[in-house]
């Protein structure tokens, strides 16, 4: 669908009173049916173009989008109704499809199918023949099916459903053209259903309660298909069908009588009812696979043998699990050789439009504290947050939304899936994860995949052990000037990428063992069943990779960052400048928490900066080194040696550098994340837990590595 | 012809499903994936861990879990590998 009343045309057609009026307008109807994505919508737009309005009649509770579409000198009314994968009324658009379809009696129903895994379509093919009696086949997406190696010979298929089939391809509009001169032709035939014929049980039960129904109904409907409904016990469509044809079906006496003796002949055969329901459809995927038969064929050296082939090796026993590692090693050497560079430019061209920013201010006599607060306070941070965040977004976005494009993801979910299941928790999880990568709020939201509630929490409140896209550049900056202290060369770079990975890692191992820990006391519960599909993979549209990723992440975060970086630059500035006796507001709450920070550590500064980078971890370097230059404001660092030596000025060393890492890994999530927890989950406690829980673990992690280590330095 | 459940199936073989022993909830969605009576289905791997398999329902490749695995019967079909076989 994803046509809305607002996106689409101009007339709305419920002025007309009834579908029946609307139906006197044009020649024809023609109802455009189909399984969910396999093209429906963009088929549906290339035949009417703009000329569309959406449809909301009496008694329709999902509207249907409408359109008008010209051709050899008729006009046909199109109806694009929801995509379903069949119409055994199990979902709202089942029952909606299947409504219209059989009780709105459009002229011709056109049914949309997928080249690509044609099989699973023609189970809803068959179902909507044996309800419409003109009926034809678009199969849709050849070329892609080509690609994939597989070849569908139209002809054939035609020749075995008995009905037009016209081969497809997207937006082509000559083969558009054949579509609807078929839909033409078949709307001058007088068209027949084709029942599907199931065993002799099923059989003998409908021509028991079929001749009844012919006699009483006698209007548009399959006798045959009505029958088998009463016989499913399909209430919905009972009520449906009483209204259509004005009296209460099941309390006619004929057809109750003809159903008890239909329904007695099926129970002596052992067809009860969730039986039936099985053998019907079992019978409905039988004849759509004879029916494939020769009618679909794969190239021999075909993508699934290809797919087939890579699997092999990114899910296999000895690969499995190094590839996966290689590949996030991979990513952040690409991420951090190209950021440099991107950086440092970024961060010059900033603090030059600072110089002009500021000389303007002074010369239009902007008083000293406001020049401060907003140029060394809300400007620098502001430039800081985009000259650090960007270009590692900018990279590690887009690789990775490319990973996610060949279908790399759900790969990881399969290999990582007996791990998390040993913690009683989902597979899923690992997508979860992964998304946290980018944005723990995303992953956060992203926890909707896992179907089981107490599986979702978990990967809820173990989502941001992953560090997001606001801590990379600092643990990037970090591991290469305490870790690497070389001049950026390529093994530099390399180890630098190494390392990260390492503490992407122990990322990962919290996330088990948090899970683990909190299924064996909080969440309680065995893990529940789970399916997953491993789609096919494709190659990446790397233009639509390129903008969705720059547009739909980088730019949001940014600007979420940016946002949130302003009012926190001029935060810092304040408390820096307010002095409490002798020393800034800043340095008098560092002096405080410095014991304590020590030992884990740290020191007062470091502690001070993660608690007030509570909205964003990635101001938390900035207000660092704010605190450190005690001149009031974020310095003009140009280079990361710059940065070292004010670090090591301030007495840092390995074990300082270390504990900030671990501590930059292990401590709350931001604020929105904590706050998309308590949206998602419903719950201040659970945001609170989630908040919490990192935060006591890196507490204690951090104390442990720094005391170790400072036994044996 | 060998009965066995789904888990049993060695990869790059086939069978055909002979029938459902779950209920509820996890029946419903077999029945969504288009595992019914008479639905082949090929294992096509398994994960680094060994659990859970891959397997090819109706074009797709789906991954189920043992414990899952072991409530879909199957008639074993002796040839393996090939589409389109009946």
């Amino acid at each position: 669908m994803g046509l809305t009343k607002s996106s689409v045309g101009t007339r709305v057609i419920d002025k007309e009173k009834s579908f029946g009026d609307f139906r006197e307008k044009y020649d024809a109807v023609v109802a455009l049916a189909g399984n969910p994505n396999v093209g429906k919508s963009t088929v549906f737009n290339s035949l009417t173009g703009m000329k569309q309005h959406t449809g909301n009649w009496a008694g329709k509770t999902v509207a249907s989008a409408v359109g008008v579409c010209r051709h050899g000198g008729h006009e046909y009314a199109m109806v694009d109704i929801p995509g379903t994968y069949s119409l055994m009324s199990s979902s709202k658009e089942e029952e909606v499809a299947r409504n219209f379809l059989c009780f709105s009696s459009p002229d011709v129903s056109v049914v949309v199918c997928d080249a690509t895994c044609l099989e699973r379509n023609l189970n809803l093919v068959l179902q909507i023949m044996e309800v419409s009696k003109k009926t034809v086949i678009c199969v849709n997406l050849l070329d892609e099916a080509k690609r994939k190696g597989i070849e569908i010979d139209t002809e054939l298929l035609s020749s075995r459903l008995g009905v037009s089939v016209v081969g497809v391809v997207g937006r082509d509009k000559k083969s558009l053209g054949v579509l609807l001169d078929a839909v033409s032709d078949t709307l001058e035939s007088d068209g027949a259903y084709r029942n599907v014929t199931y065993c002799d049980a099923i059989e003998d039960a409908v021509s028991i309660l079929s001749p009844v129904i012919e006699k009483k109904i006698s209007l548009r409907l399959n006798p045959k298909w009505v029958s088998l409904r009463l016989l499913d016990g399909d209430e919905t469509l009972v009520k449906e069908l009483s209204g259509f044809v004005g009296f209460d079906v099941l309390g006619d006496e004929d057809i109750s009588l003809a159903l008890n003796r239909a329904d007695e002949h099926l129970r002596e055969r052992g067809f009860f009812a969730d039986i039936l329901k099985e053998a019907i459809a079992s019978t409905l995927v039988r004849e759509a696979e004879d029916i494939c038969e020769g009618v679909v064929s794969y190239e021999k050296k075909g993508k699934k043998e290809r797919d087939r082939s890579i699997d092999k090796v990114l899910t296999s026993r000895a690969f499995g699990y190094p590839v996966m590692i290689a590949f996030l090693a991979t990513v952040f050497f690409i991420t951090i050789s190209g950021a440099n560079a991107i950086s440092e430019l970024i961060s010059t061209f900033l603090f030059y439009i600072e110089g002009l920013f500021g000389k303007f201010l002074l010369s239009i006599g902007t008083p000293d504290w406001l020049y401060g607060a907003l140029v060394l306070g809300i400007f620098r941070v502001l430039a800081w947050v985009v000259s650090v965040m960007l270009p590692p977004m900018a990279i590690f976005f887009p690789l990775f939304t490319l990973l996610e494009d060949v279908g790399y993801l759900p790969r990881i979910a399969y290999n990582l899936d007996k791990p998390f299941s040993k913690c009683s928790a989902c597979g899923k999880q690992a997508l979860t994860m992964c998304m946290g990568f980018g944005c723990n709020a995303a992953g956060v939201v992203g926890c909707r995949i896992i179907d089981s509630p107490r599986e979702r929490l978990l990967a809820t409140l173990t989502n941001c052990f992953v560090p997001c896209n606001g801590k990379f550049p600092m643990l990037i900056a970090l591991i290469s000037i305490f870790f690497i202290g070389g001049d950026g060369g390529f093994f530099d770079t390399l180890l630098s990428a190494l390392l990260l990975t390492a503490v992407i890692l122990l990322g990962v191992a919290m996330t088990f063992f948090c899970t683990w820990l909190l299924s064996k006391t909080l969440l309680r519960g065995t893990p529940s069943s789970f399916t997953l599909e491993l789609p096919p993979y494709r190659r990446p549209q790397i233009f639509r990779v390129l903008v969705r990723s720059v547009l739909d992440r980088t730019v949001f975060v940014l600007a979420r960052a940016a946002a949130i970086a302003a009012p926190a630059g001029l935060v810092i500035w304040l408390m820096a400048n307010i002095t409490v006796g002798d020393v800034s507001l800043l340095r008098y709450i560092a002096d405080f928490l410095d014991p304590f920070a020590s030992l884990m550590g740290l020191d007062g500064v470091i502690l001070v900066a993660f608690i007030l980078g509570l909205p964003a971890n990635e101001i938390v370097i900035p207000i660092i080194i704010m605190a450190y230059l005690a001149e009031g404001s974020i310095a003009e660092i140009g280079s990361l040696d710059e940065m070292r030596r004010i670090f090591v000025d301030n007495g840092w060393d390995f074990v300082t550098a270390g504990s900030v890492i671990l501590f930059s890994l292990l401590h709350s999530p931001c604020a929105t994340t904590l706050m998309t927890v308590k949206k998602e989950t419903g719950s201040f406690r659970w945001a609170l837990l989630s908040a919490v829980l990192p935060t006591v673990i890196g507490i204690i992690v951090c104390i442990i590595f720094a005391n170790l280590t400072r036994l044996f330095i | 012809m060998d009965t066995l459940t789904l888990d049993n199936l060695s990869v790059n073989r086939c069978g055909r499903v002979a029938g459902l022993l779950s209920g509820g909830a996890m029946r419903r969605r077999m029945i969504d994936l288009g595992i019914v009576e008479g639905t082949k289905i090929e294992c096509v791997g398994r994960s680094p861990s060994g659990d859970p398999s891959a397997y090819m329902i109706r074009g797709a490749v789906i991954a189920i879990r043992k414990r899952d695995a072991k409530n879909i019967l199957l008639v074993a079909s002796s040839v393996g590998g090939n589409y389109g076989t009946h």
